[in-house]
Protein backbone atom coordinates (compact mmCIF):
# COMPACT_ATOMS: atom_id res chain seq x y z
CA UNK A 1 0.00 0.00 0.00
CA UNK A 2 2.51 2.42 1.04
CA UNK A 3 4.32 1.93 -2.73
CA UNK A 4 1.33 3.04 -4.30
CA UNK A 5 0.42 5.48 -1.79
CA UNK A 6 3.56 7.69 -2.54
CA UNK A 7 2.86 7.30 -6.39
CA UNK A 8 -0.74 8.70 -5.98
CA UNK A 9 0.39 11.51 -3.38
CA UNK A 10 3.44 12.07 -6.12
CA UNK A 11 0.98 12.64 -9.03
CA UNK A 12 -1.64 14.48 -7.08
CA UNK A 13 0.85 16.88 -6.03
CA UNK A 14 2.46 17.64 -9.33
CA UNK A 15 -1.14 18.50 -10.47
CA UNK A 16 -1.49 20.53 -7.89
CA UNK A 17 1.77 22.32 -8.51
CA UNK A 18 0.50 22.78 -12.10
CA UNK A 19 -2.75 24.16 -11.26
CA UNK A 20 -1.12 26.60 -8.95
CA UNK A 21 1.29 27.96 -11.30
CA UNK A 22 -1.45 28.60 -13.77
CA UNK A 23 -2.84 30.79 -11.42
CA UNK A 24 0.00 32.61 -10.78
CA UNK A 25 1.11 33.38 -14.29
CA UNK A 26 -2.59 35.09 -14.47
CA UNK A 27 -1.27 38.94 -13.30
CA UNK A 28 1.25 38.36 -16.24
CA UNK A 29 -1.22 37.42 -18.66
CA UNK A 30 -3.54 40.14 -17.75
CA UNK A 31 -0.84 43.21 -18.78
CA UNK A 32 -2.15 45.88 -16.82
CA UNK A 33 -0.97 49.41 -17.28
CA UNK A 34 1.04 49.82 -14.07
CA UNK A 35 0.85 53.26 -14.15
CA UNK A 36 -3.40 53.45 -14.34
CA UNK A 37 -3.27 51.16 -11.68
CA UNK A 38 -0.92 52.05 -8.89
CA UNK A 39 -4.15 54.36 -6.93
CA UNK A 40 -6.29 51.19 -7.21
CA UNK A 41 -3.49 48.58 -5.54
CA UNK A 42 -2.98 50.81 -3.52
CA UNK A 43 -6.62 51.56 -2.11
CA UNK A 44 -6.51 47.37 -1.76
CA UNK A 45 -3.77 48.32 0.81
CA UNK A 46 -5.54 51.00 2.26
CA UNK A 47 -8.80 48.53 2.46
CA UNK A 48 -6.69 45.98 4.67
CA UNK A 49 -4.94 48.26 6.69
CA UNK A 50 -8.62 49.78 8.03
CA UNK A 51 -9.29 45.82 8.03
CA UNK A 52 -12.42 46.61 6.08
CA UNK A 53 -13.10 43.01 5.02
CA UNK A 54 -13.98 42.36 8.89
CA UNK A 55 -17.64 43.69 8.52
CA UNK A 56 -17.89 44.21 4.85
CA UNK A 57 -17.76 41.99 1.36
CA UNK A 58 -16.43 41.83 -1.79
CA UNK A 59 -18.29 39.98 -4.31
CA UNK A 60 -20.27 38.22 -1.36
CA UNK A 61 -16.19 37.25 0.23
CA UNK A 62 -15.47 39.11 3.48
CA UNK A 63 -17.90 39.85 7.00
CA UNK A 64 -21.45 39.48 7.13
CA UNK A 65 -21.53 42.67 9.49
CA UNK A 66 -21.84 45.53 7.05
CA UNK A 67 -23.30 45.26 3.41
CA UNK A 68 -21.17 43.98 0.43
CA UNK A 69 -19.16 46.84 -1.38
CA UNK A 70 -18.26 45.39 -4.77
CA UNK A 71 -20.85 48.15 -6.95
CA UNK A 72 -21.14 50.57 -4.05
CA UNK A 73 -19.56 53.20 -6.33
CA UNK A 74 -22.12 52.65 -8.96
CA UNK A 75 -25.19 52.42 -6.52
CA UNK A 76 -27.92 54.99 -6.75
CA UNK A 77 -27.63 57.58 -4.15
CA UNK A 78 -24.71 55.55 -2.47
CA UNK A 79 -20.90 56.15 -4.02
CA UNK A 80 -18.56 58.46 -3.30
CA UNK A 81 -20.67 60.68 -0.96
CA UNK A 82 -22.15 57.85 0.88
CA UNK A 83 -18.76 56.28 1.21
CA UNK A 84 -17.02 59.62 2.74
CA UNK A 85 -20.10 60.62 4.83
CA UNK A 86 -19.56 56.73 6.19
CA UNK A 87 -15.65 56.38 7.07
CA UNK A 88 -15.52 60.01 8.21
CA UNK A 89 -19.00 59.60 10.82
CA UNK A 90 -19.34 55.88 11.20
CA UNK A 91 -22.56 54.11 11.81
CA UNK A 92 -23.84 51.41 13.87
CA UNK A 93 -20.87 48.84 14.74
CA UNK A 94 -18.61 51.20 12.66
CA UNK A 95 -16.18 53.47 13.77
CA UNK A 96 -15.37 56.72 12.57
CA UNK A 97 -12.21 56.61 10.57
CA UNK A 98 -9.43 58.81 10.20
CA UNK A 99 -8.67 58.69 6.61
CA UNK A 100 -6.06 60.72 5.02
CA UNK A 101 -6.95 62.57 1.47
CA UNK A 102 -4.34 60.34 -0.22
CA UNK A 103 -5.73 57.25 1.92
CA UNK A 104 -9.46 58.04 0.27
CA UNK A 105 -8.78 58.79 -2.89
CA UNK A 106 -6.95 55.10 -2.98
CA UNK A 107 -9.90 53.52 -1.71
CA UNK A 108 -12.15 55.33 -3.90
CA UNK A 109 -9.92 54.04 -6.87
CA UNK A 110 -10.16 50.89 -5.40
CA UNK A 111 -13.66 50.62 -4.83
CA UNK A 112 -14.49 52.35 -8.49
CA UNK A 113 -12.03 49.25 -10.15
CA UNK A 114 -14.23 46.56 -8.13
CA UNK A 115 -16.89 48.15 -9.34
CA UNK A 116 -15.97 48.00 -12.96
CA UNK A 117 -14.65 44.18 -12.47
CA UNK A 118 -18.30 43.11 -12.48
CA UNK A 119 -21.28 42.40 -11.01
CA UNK A 120 -21.31 40.81 -7.35
CA UNK A 121 -25.41 40.99 -7.29
CA UNK A 122 -26.64 37.47 -7.67
CA UNK A 123 -30.13 38.45 -9.33
CA UNK A 124 -27.79 39.29 -12.22
CA UNK A 125 -26.81 35.72 -12.27
CA UNK A 126 -28.65 32.52 -14.24
CA UNK A 127 -27.72 29.07 -13.96
CA UNK A 128 -26.85 26.97 -17.01
CA UNK A 129 -27.38 23.25 -18.14
CA UNK A 130 -24.40 21.97 -16.08
CA UNK A 131 -25.57 23.79 -13.05
CA UNK A 132 -23.13 26.60 -12.92
CA UNK A 133 -23.63 30.10 -12.69
CA UNK A 134 -22.91 32.84 -15.80
CA UNK A 135 -23.62 36.22 -15.67
CA UNK A 136 -26.97 37.09 -17.64
CA UNK B 1 14.77 23.14 33.25
CA UNK B 2 14.90 19.40 32.30
CA UNK B 3 13.14 19.28 28.72
CA UNK B 4 13.49 15.90 28.55
CA UNK B 5 11.05 15.50 31.08
CA UNK B 6 8.39 17.82 29.17
CA UNK B 7 5.59 15.87 27.49
CA UNK B 8 5.39 17.97 24.50
CA UNK B 9 2.68 17.32 22.88
CA UNK B 10 0.49 17.59 26.24
CA UNK B 11 2.00 21.50 26.24
CA UNK B 12 0.66 21.91 23.16
CA UNK B 13 -2.88 20.75 24.15
CA UNK B 14 -2.81 22.39 27.30
CA UNK B 15 -1.85 25.52 25.29
CA UNK B 16 -4.37 24.60 22.72
CA UNK B 17 -7.18 24.36 25.66
CA UNK B 18 -6.52 27.81 26.69
CA UNK B 19 -6.99 29.22 23.31
CA UNK B 20 -10.29 28.00 23.61
CA UNK B 21 -11.42 29.62 26.19
CA UNK B 22 -10.00 32.90 25.11
CA UNK B 23 -11.55 32.27 21.72
CA UNK B 24 -15.21 31.99 23.52
CA UNK B 25 -14.63 34.78 25.22
CA UNK B 26 -13.96 36.91 22.43
CA UNK B 27 -16.65 35.43 20.03
CA UNK B 28 -19.14 36.12 23.16
CA UNK B 29 -18.03 39.78 23.25
CA UNK B 30 -18.33 40.02 19.26
CA UNK B 31 -21.71 38.51 19.09
CA UNK B 32 -22.85 40.81 21.55
CA UNK B 33 -22.01 44.00 18.90
CA UNK B 34 -25.21 42.54 16.87
CA UNK B 35 -27.29 42.70 19.59
CA UNK B 36 -25.42 46.54 20.45
CA UNK B 37 -24.15 47.96 17.84
CA UNK B 38 -22.29 50.27 20.47
CA UNK B 39 -20.99 47.88 22.50
CA UNK B 40 -16.72 48.50 22.70
CA UNK B 41 -17.80 50.13 19.64
CA UNK B 42 -14.85 52.90 20.97
CA UNK B 43 -12.68 50.84 22.47
CA UNK B 44 -11.58 47.33 20.28
CA UNK B 45 -14.70 47.20 18.42
CA UNK B 46 -15.86 44.14 15.53
CA UNK B 47 -12.86 44.70 13.54
CA UNK B 48 -10.48 43.68 16.61
CA UNK B 49 -13.44 41.22 17.81
CA UNK B 50 -13.78 39.50 14.72
CA UNK B 51 -9.54 38.35 14.65
CA UNK B 52 -9.40 37.98 17.85
CA UNK B 53 -12.09 35.40 18.05
CA UNK B 54 -10.84 33.94 14.74
CA UNK B 55 -6.91 33.57 15.45
CA UNK B 56 -7.94 32.01 18.96
CA UNK B 57 -10.40 29.51 17.50
CA UNK B 58 -7.39 28.64 15.17
CA UNK B 59 -4.82 28.68 17.40
CA UNK B 60 -6.69 26.13 19.55
CA UNK B 61 -7.20 24.29 16.81
CA UNK B 62 -3.92 24.30 15.05
CA UNK B 63 -2.20 23.85 18.31
CA UNK B 64 -4.28 21.29 19.25
CA UNK B 65 -3.69 19.70 16.40
CA UNK B 66 -0.05 19.54 16.20
CA UNK B 67 -0.18 17.94 19.84
CA UNK B 68 -1.98 15.08 19.15
CA UNK B 69 0.57 14.23 16.17
CA UNK B 70 3.30 14.46 18.70
CA UNK B 71 1.37 12.52 20.61
CA UNK B 72 0.26 9.91 18.41
CA UNK B 73 4.12 9.34 16.99
CA UNK B 74 5.34 9.25 20.06
CA UNK B 75 2.92 6.76 21.06
CA UNK B 76 2.75 4.75 17.66
CA UNK B 77 6.61 5.05 17.45
CA UNK B 78 7.69 5.03 20.99
CA UNK B 79 10.15 7.58 19.64
CA UNK B 80 10.98 10.83 21.67
CA UNK B 81 11.26 14.18 19.67
CA UNK B 82 13.97 16.40 19.85
CA UNK B 83 12.87 18.51 23.20
CA UNK B 84 14.93 21.44 22.93
CA UNK B 85 13.65 21.65 18.97
CA UNK B 86 9.78 21.10 20.03
CA UNK B 87 10.21 23.19 23.13
CA UNK B 88 11.34 26.36 20.67
CA UNK B 89 8.65 25.86 18.41
CA UNK B 90 6.30 25.98 21.19
CA UNK B 91 8.03 29.74 22.69
CA UNK B 92 7.69 30.67 18.81
CA UNK B 93 4.00 30.08 18.58
CA UNK B 94 3.41 31.53 22.20
CA UNK B 95 5.76 34.88 20.59
CA UNK B 96 3.29 35.35 17.53
CA UNK B 97 0.52 34.71 19.56
CA UNK B 98 1.58 37.62 22.08
CA UNK B 99 2.53 39.78 18.91
CA UNK B 100 -0.90 38.67 16.67
CA UNK B 101 -2.81 39.52 19.79
CA UNK B 102 -1.19 42.74 20.94
CA UNK B 103 -1.45 43.90 16.81
CA UNK B 104 -4.94 43.59 16.92
CA UNK B 105 -5.61 45.64 20.18
CA UNK B 106 -3.48 48.83 18.53
CA UNK B 107 -5.45 48.00 15.40
CA UNK B 108 -2.30 47.13 13.27
CA UNK B 109 -4.23 44.61 10.62
CA UNK B 110 -3.27 42.30 8.14
CA UNK B 111 -6.90 43.06 6.64
CA UNK B 112 -7.14 39.83 4.68
CA UNK B 113 -10.37 37.24 4.85
CA UNK B 114 -10.49 34.62 7.64
CA UNK B 115 -7.02 34.17 9.36
CA UNK B 116 -5.87 37.53 9.28
CA UNK B 117 -3.06 39.44 11.36
CA UNK B 118 0.18 41.64 10.97
CA UNK B 119 2.38 40.21 8.67
CA UNK B 120 4.92 40.24 10.65
CA UNK B 121 3.84 37.60 13.38
CA UNK B 122 3.27 35.15 10.45
CA UNK B 123 7.05 34.89 10.36
CA UNK B 124 7.30 32.82 13.80
CA UNK B 125 4.91 30.78 13.35
CA UNK B 126 6.68 29.54 9.62
CA UNK B 127 9.75 29.03 11.54
CA UNK B 128 7.89 27.08 14.49
CA UNK B 129 6.45 25.11 11.91
CA UNK B 130 9.48 24.32 9.80
CA UNK B 131 10.97 23.07 13.27
CA UNK B 132 7.94 20.92 13.51
CA UNK B 133 8.58 19.42 10.48
CA UNK B 134 12.08 18.41 10.68
CA UNK B 135 11.20 17.02 14.23
CA UNK B 136 8.56 15.13 12.69
CA UNK B 137 10.02 14.31 9.47
CA UNK B 138 12.75 12.36 11.63
CA UNK B 139 10.30 10.43 13.59
CA UNK B 140 8.52 8.77 10.67
CA UNK B 141 11.75 8.44 7.82
CA UNK B 142 12.36 5.02 9.88
CA UNK B 143 8.69 3.71 9.77
CA UNK B 144 7.87 1.33 7.02
CA UNK B 145 4.70 1.00 6.65
CA UNK B 146 2.61 4.41 7.31
CA UNK B 147 -1.08 3.73 8.63
CA UNK B 148 -3.56 5.99 7.07
CA UNK B 149 -3.42 8.83 9.65
CA UNK B 150 0.28 8.87 9.16
CA UNK B 151 -0.27 10.26 6.28
CA UNK B 152 -2.82 12.27 6.82
CA UNK B 153 -0.82 14.27 9.36
CA UNK B 154 1.85 14.09 6.42
CA UNK B 155 -0.31 16.13 4.44
CA UNK B 156 -1.38 18.37 7.13
CA UNK B 157 1.70 19.47 8.10
CA UNK B 158 3.68 20.08 4.42
CA UNK B 159 0.30 21.45 3.07
CA UNK B 160 -0.27 23.89 5.97
CA UNK B 161 3.18 25.36 5.43
CA UNK B 162 2.71 25.58 1.68
CA UNK B 163 -0.60 27.14 1.77
CA UNK B 164 0.49 29.20 4.67
CA UNK B 165 3.48 30.51 2.69
CA UNK B 166 1.12 31.24 0.02
CA UNK B 167 -1.27 33.57 1.91
CA UNK B 168 1.62 35.97 2.00
CA UNK B 169 2.05 36.18 -1.66
CA UNK B 170 0.08 39.44 -2.04
CA UNK B 171 3.13 41.41 -0.21
CA UNK B 172 4.65 41.04 -3.37
CA UNK B 173 3.25 43.29 -6.17
CA UNK B 174 3.45 41.01 -9.13
CA UNK B 175 0.63 39.22 -6.68
CA UNK B 176 -1.74 42.22 -6.04
CA UNK B 177 -1.20 43.71 -9.26
CA UNK B 178 -4.55 42.35 -9.55
CA UNK B 179 -7.32 42.34 -7.08
CA UNK B 180 -9.70 39.36 -8.39
CA UNK B 181 -6.44 37.03 -8.41
CA UNK B 182 -5.13 38.41 -5.75
CA UNK B 183 -8.63 37.04 -4.29
CA UNK B 184 -8.42 34.23 -5.99
CA UNK B 185 -5.39 33.15 -4.16
CA UNK B 186 -6.62 34.42 -1.01
CA UNK B 187 -9.34 31.59 -1.56
CA UNK B 188 -7.13 29.00 -2.82
CA UNK B 189 -5.19 29.59 -0.06
CA UNK B 190 -8.34 29.71 2.34
CA UNK B 191 -9.65 26.56 1.17
CA UNK B 192 -6.58 24.53 1.13
CA UNK B 193 -5.11 25.91 4.67
CA UNK B 194 -8.55 24.76 5.69
CA UNK B 195 -8.13 21.05 4.06
CA UNK B 196 -4.67 20.47 6.06
CA UNK B 197 -5.68 21.62 9.44
CA UNK B 198 -8.76 19.12 8.75
CA UNK B 199 -6.18 15.96 7.75
CA UNK B 200 -4.22 16.54 11.09
CA UNK B 201 -7.59 15.82 12.71
CA UNK B 202 -9.33 13.51 10.64
CA UNK B 203 -6.15 11.75 11.01
CA UNK B 204 -5.77 11.92 14.46
CA UNK B 205 -9.96 10.97 14.64
CA UNK B 206 -8.57 7.64 12.09
CA UNK B 207 -5.67 7.46 15.16
CA UNK B 208 -8.25 7.61 18.33
CA UNK B 209 -10.10 5.17 16.72
CA UNK B 210 -7.62 2.30 16.62
CA UNK B 211 -6.93 3.32 20.01
CA UNK B 212 -9.88 3.51 21.49
CA UNK B 213 -11.39 0.06 19.30
CA UNK B 214 -7.83 -1.73 19.93
CA UNK B 215 -7.75 -3.15 16.65
CA UNK B 216 -4.80 -1.35 14.54
CA UNK B 217 -7.01 -2.19 11.61
CA UNK B 218 -8.98 1.14 11.50
CA UNK B 219 -6.26 2.75 9.81
CA UNK B 220 -4.65 -0.05 7.41
CA UNK B 221 -7.11 -0.66 5.27
CA UNK B 222 -7.97 0.02 1.78
CA UNK B 223 -11.21 1.94 1.85
CA UNK B 224 -9.50 4.29 4.13
CA UNK B 225 -6.71 5.07 2.16
CA UNK B 226 -8.73 5.78 -1.12
CA UNK B 227 -10.90 7.86 1.22
CA UNK B 228 -7.56 9.84 2.06
CA UNK B 229 -6.32 10.32 -1.69
CA UNK B 230 -10.07 11.92 -2.06
CA UNK B 231 -9.90 14.42 0.25
CA UNK B 232 -6.61 14.71 -0.42
CA UNK B 233 -8.08 15.46 -4.09
CA UNK B 234 -10.79 17.87 -2.68
CA UNK B 235 -7.65 19.70 -0.56
CA UNK B 236 -6.02 20.67 -3.97
CA UNK B 237 -8.56 21.43 -6.13
CA UNK B 238 -12.33 22.03 -4.52
CA UNK B 239 -11.67 25.76 -3.27
CA UNK B 240 -13.06 27.09 -6.76
CA UNK B 241 -16.57 26.59 -4.70
CA UNK B 242 -16.09 29.80 -2.59
CA UNK B 243 -16.01 32.19 -5.69
CA UNK B 244 -18.45 30.85 -8.15
CA UNK B 245 -19.17 34.89 -8.24
CA UNK B 246 -15.75 36.33 -8.56
CA UNK B 247 -14.84 37.26 -12.21
CA UNK B 248 -12.33 35.21 -12.70
CA UNK B 249 -11.16 32.27 -14.57
CA UNK B 250 -13.89 30.49 -15.63
CA UNK B 251 -11.91 26.63 -15.68
CA UNK B 252 -11.06 27.10 -12.00
CA UNK B 253 -14.78 27.59 -11.21
CA UNK B 254 -15.64 24.31 -13.04
CA UNK B 255 -12.79 22.30 -11.57
CA UNK B 256 -14.02 23.54 -7.77
CA UNK B 257 -17.50 22.76 -8.95
CA UNK B 258 -16.52 18.96 -10.54
CA UNK B 259 -14.00 18.19 -7.37
CA UNK B 260 -16.37 19.18 -4.79
CA UNK B 261 -19.05 17.00 -6.41
CA UNK B 262 -17.01 13.78 -5.90
CA UNK B 263 -17.84 14.68 -1.94
CA UNK B 264 -20.94 12.86 -2.73
CA UNK B 265 -18.91 9.04 -2.22
CA UNK B 266 -18.19 10.28 1.14
CA UNK B 267 -21.75 10.80 2.10
CA UNK B 268 -22.72 7.82 0.29
CA UNK B 269 -20.13 5.79 2.10
CA UNK B 270 -21.07 7.53 5.50
CA UNK B 271 -24.95 6.45 4.61
CA UNK B 272 -23.77 2.73 3.73
CA UNK B 273 -22.18 2.16 6.72
CA UNK B 274 -24.61 4.06 8.91
CA UNK B 275 -25.68 0.51 10.56
CA UNK B 276 -22.20 -0.73 11.46
CA UNK B 277 -21.62 2.91 12.87
CA UNK B 278 -24.63 2.23 15.30
CA UNK B 279 -23.04 -1.12 16.50
CA UNK B 280 -19.59 0.82 16.60
CA UNK B 281 -21.70 4.09 18.81
CA UNK B 282 -23.39 1.23 21.13
CA UNK B 283 -20.30 -0.48 21.58
CA UNK B 284 -18.01 2.07 23.02
CA UNK B 285 -21.04 4.69 24.26
CA UNK B 286 -20.16 4.44 27.55
CA UNK B 287 -16.64 5.69 27.45
CA UNK B 288 -16.81 9.46 27.54
CA UNK B 289 -13.87 10.91 25.07
CA UNK B 290 -16.01 8.10 22.32
CA UNK B 291 -18.89 10.66 22.42
CA UNK B 292 -17.05 13.28 21.17
CA UNK B 293 -15.84 11.11 18.27
CA UNK B 294 -19.24 10.09 17.73
CA UNK B 295 -20.42 13.71 17.63
CA UNK B 296 -17.53 14.75 15.15
CA UNK B 297 -19.27 12.30 12.95
CA UNK B 298 -22.66 12.98 13.03
CA UNK B 299 -21.45 16.78 12.49
CA UNK B 300 -19.35 15.72 9.88
CA UNK B 301 -22.60 13.81 8.37
CA UNK B 302 -24.66 16.99 9.10
CA UNK B 303 -22.26 19.65 7.36
CA UNK B 304 -21.08 17.57 4.45
CA UNK B 305 -24.46 17.22 3.46
CA UNK B 306 -24.52 21.22 3.49
CA UNK B 307 -21.12 21.53 2.02
CA UNK B 308 -22.58 19.27 -1.01
CA UNK B 309 -25.22 21.30 -1.61
CA UNK B 310 -23.64 24.73 -0.92
CA UNK B 311 -20.85 23.53 -3.85
CA UNK B 312 -23.81 23.33 -6.50
CA UNK B 313 -23.69 27.14 -7.93
CA UNK B 314 -27.12 27.27 -8.80
CA UNK B 315 -27.67 26.52 -4.76
CA UNK B 316 -24.99 28.47 -3.91
CA UNK B 317 -26.12 31.71 -5.83
CA UNK B 318 -29.02 31.86 -2.41
CA UNK B 319 -26.46 31.24 0.01
CA UNK B 320 -23.78 32.83 -0.73
CA UNK B 321 -22.41 35.81 1.36
CA UNK B 322 -25.17 34.65 3.99
CA UNK B 323 -25.04 33.84 7.84
CA UNK B 324 -25.58 30.46 6.15
CA UNK B 325 -21.67 30.14 5.29
CA UNK B 326 -21.06 31.19 8.83
CA UNK B 327 -23.35 28.52 10.10
CA UNK B 328 -21.17 26.46 7.65
CA UNK B 329 -17.68 26.88 9.46
CA UNK B 330 -18.80 27.34 12.58
CA UNK B 331 -20.52 24.02 12.59
CA UNK B 332 -17.40 22.77 11.02
CA UNK B 333 -15.20 24.58 13.30
CA UNK B 334 -16.99 23.41 16.80
CA UNK B 335 -19.36 20.11 15.22
CA UNK B 336 -16.27 18.32 13.64
CA UNK B 337 -12.91 20.09 14.52
CA UNK B 338 -13.53 20.96 18.42
CA UNK B 339 -14.88 17.24 19.15
CA UNK B 340 -11.95 15.26 17.87
CA UNK B 341 -9.76 17.74 20.25
CA UNK B 342 -11.75 17.45 22.94
CA UNK B 343 -11.86 13.51 22.68
CA UNK B 344 -7.62 13.81 21.46
CA UNK B 345 -7.36 15.94 24.92
CA UNK B 346 -9.47 13.39 27.23
CA UNK B 347 -6.94 10.81 25.58
CA UNK B 348 -3.81 12.36 25.67
CA UNK B 349 -4.20 14.32 29.05
CA UNK B 350 -6.57 12.44 31.46
CA UNK B 351 -5.74 9.01 29.98
CA UNK B 352 -6.87 7.03 33.32
CA UNK B 353 -9.82 9.10 33.80
CA UNK B 354 -13.21 7.00 32.26
CA UNK B 355 -10.84 3.53 32.35
CA UNK B 356 -12.82 1.92 35.59
CA UNK B 357 -16.34 4.27 35.92
CA UNK B 358 -18.61 4.90 34.35
CA UNK B 359 -19.37 8.53 32.81
CA UNK B 360 -20.71 11.10 36.23
CA UNK B 361 -23.97 12.54 35.02
CA UNK B 362 -22.69 15.63 35.41
CA UNK B 363 -19.72 15.17 32.60
CA UNK B 364 -23.40 13.22 30.36
CA UNK B 365 -24.99 16.83 30.72
CA UNK B 366 -22.52 18.93 30.24
CA UNK B 367 -21.94 16.58 26.75
CA UNK B 368 -25.44 17.01 26.06
CA UNK B 369 -25.35 21.32 26.55
CA UNK B 370 -22.94 21.38 24.38
CA UNK B 371 -24.51 19.82 21.73
CA UNK B 372 -27.83 21.60 22.00
CA UNK B 373 -26.26 24.38 22.26
CA UNK B 374 -24.14 24.11 19.01
CA UNK B 375 -27.20 22.77 16.98
CA UNK B 376 -29.60 25.74 17.88
CA UNK B 377 -26.28 27.84 17.18
CA UNK B 378 -26.11 26.48 14.14
CA UNK B 379 -30.11 26.62 13.43
CA UNK B 380 -29.91 29.97 13.90
CA UNK B 381 -27.67 31.45 11.75
CA UNK B 382 -29.29 29.06 9.06
CA UNK B 383 -32.13 30.86 9.37
CA UNK B 384 -31.04 34.10 9.05
CA UNK B 385 -28.82 33.02 6.58
CA UNK B 386 -32.22 31.85 4.51
CA UNK B 387 -33.85 35.19 5.22
CA UNK B 388 -30.62 37.48 3.83
CA UNK B 389 -30.69 35.22 1.08
CA UNK B 390 -34.33 35.89 0.59
CA UNK B 391 -33.52 39.56 0.56
CA UNK B 392 -30.52 39.24 -1.63
CA UNK B 393 -32.48 37.99 -4.69
CA UNK B 394 -36.09 40.12 -3.94
CA UNK B 395 -36.53 42.47 -6.50
CA UNK B 396 -38.37 45.03 -4.14
CA UNK B 397 -35.04 45.39 -1.57
CA UNK B 398 -35.55 47.40 1.92
CA UNK B 399 -31.85 48.57 3.15
CA UNK B 400 -29.14 46.54 4.09
CA UNK B 401 -29.85 47.84 7.96
CA UNK B 402 -33.68 47.32 8.32
CA UNK B 403 -33.09 43.62 6.74
CA UNK B 404 -30.27 43.02 9.31
CA UNK B 405 -32.62 44.65 12.27
CA UNK B 406 -35.17 41.86 11.05
CA UNK B 407 -32.31 39.25 11.52
CA UNK B 408 -32.57 40.39 15.26
CA UNK B 409 -34.87 37.54 17.11
CA UNK B 410 -32.08 35.10 14.84
CA UNK B 411 -29.09 36.87 16.88
CA UNK B 412 -30.63 36.85 20.41
CA UNK B 413 -31.18 32.96 19.64
CA UNK B 414 -27.74 32.96 18.30
CA UNK B 415 -25.90 34.89 21.57
CA UNK B 416 -28.27 32.38 24.25
CA UNK B 417 -26.48 29.30 22.38
CA UNK B 418 -23.00 30.97 22.24
CA UNK B 419 -23.37 30.97 25.97
CA UNK B 420 -24.64 27.72 26.20
CA UNK B 421 -21.60 26.59 24.35
CA UNK B 422 -19.10 29.04 26.25
CA UNK B 423 -20.60 27.22 29.30
CA UNK B 424 -19.76 24.09 28.74
CA UNK B 425 -16.63 24.34 26.37
CA UNK B 426 -15.64 25.66 29.91
CA UNK B 427 -17.12 22.78 32.23
CA UNK B 428 -14.67 20.48 29.79
CA UNK B 429 -11.63 22.60 29.88
CA UNK B 430 -11.65 22.99 33.71
CA UNK B 431 -12.10 19.57 33.77
CA UNK B 432 -9.23 18.92 31.43
CA UNK B 433 -6.64 21.32 32.93
CA UNK B 434 -7.51 20.19 36.26
CA UNK B 435 -3.82 19.06 38.11
CA UNK B 436 -3.03 18.82 34.13
CA UNK B 437 0.90 19.83 35.29
CA UNK B 438 0.81 16.06 36.04
CA UNK B 439 0.14 15.21 32.57
CA UNK B 440 3.24 17.77 31.03
CA UNK B 441 5.67 15.69 33.16
CA UNK B 442 6.84 12.42 30.48
CA UNK B 443 5.95 9.09 31.51
CA UNK B 444 8.40 6.75 30.20
CA UNK B 445 7.71 3.57 27.69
Amino acid sequence: MKFKARHTFFILSVLFLIYTISIYLEPYNLNNNSAKTKNIINGKLVWQKYNCQSCHQLYGLGGYLGPDLTNLMSQQNKGEPLLKAMIKSGNKQMPAFNLSDLEMEELISFLKAADNSGSADPRKFRSNSFGMIEKE
Amino acid sequence: MNLNKINIGNLFLVTAIIMLLVGLCFGILAAFTYLYPNFLKENIGFISLRPLHVSSALFWIILGGTGCVYNGIRSILKIEFSPQIAFIQWCLWIVAIIGIFYSYFTHQFGGREYWEFNPVWALPIAVAWILFIINFSKAITNVKKWPVYVWMWVTGIVFFLFTFSENYLWLFPYFRSHFVTDMTIQWKVNGSLVGSWNQMLYGTAFFLMDRISNSKQVGKNNLAFAMYFLGLFNLMFNWGHHIYTLPTEKYIRYIGYAVSMTEWVFFAKIIYNWKGSLNEIQKNYHYYPYKFIMAADIWVFINMGQAILLSIPAINLYTHGTHITVAHAMGTTIGINSMILIAACFEFLKPNLFKNKTNSKYLNFIFWLLQLSLFIFWISLNIAGIKKGIWQMSENQISYSKMMETLTPYFIIFVIAGFGLLISFFAIAIKLLKNSTNSLIINKF
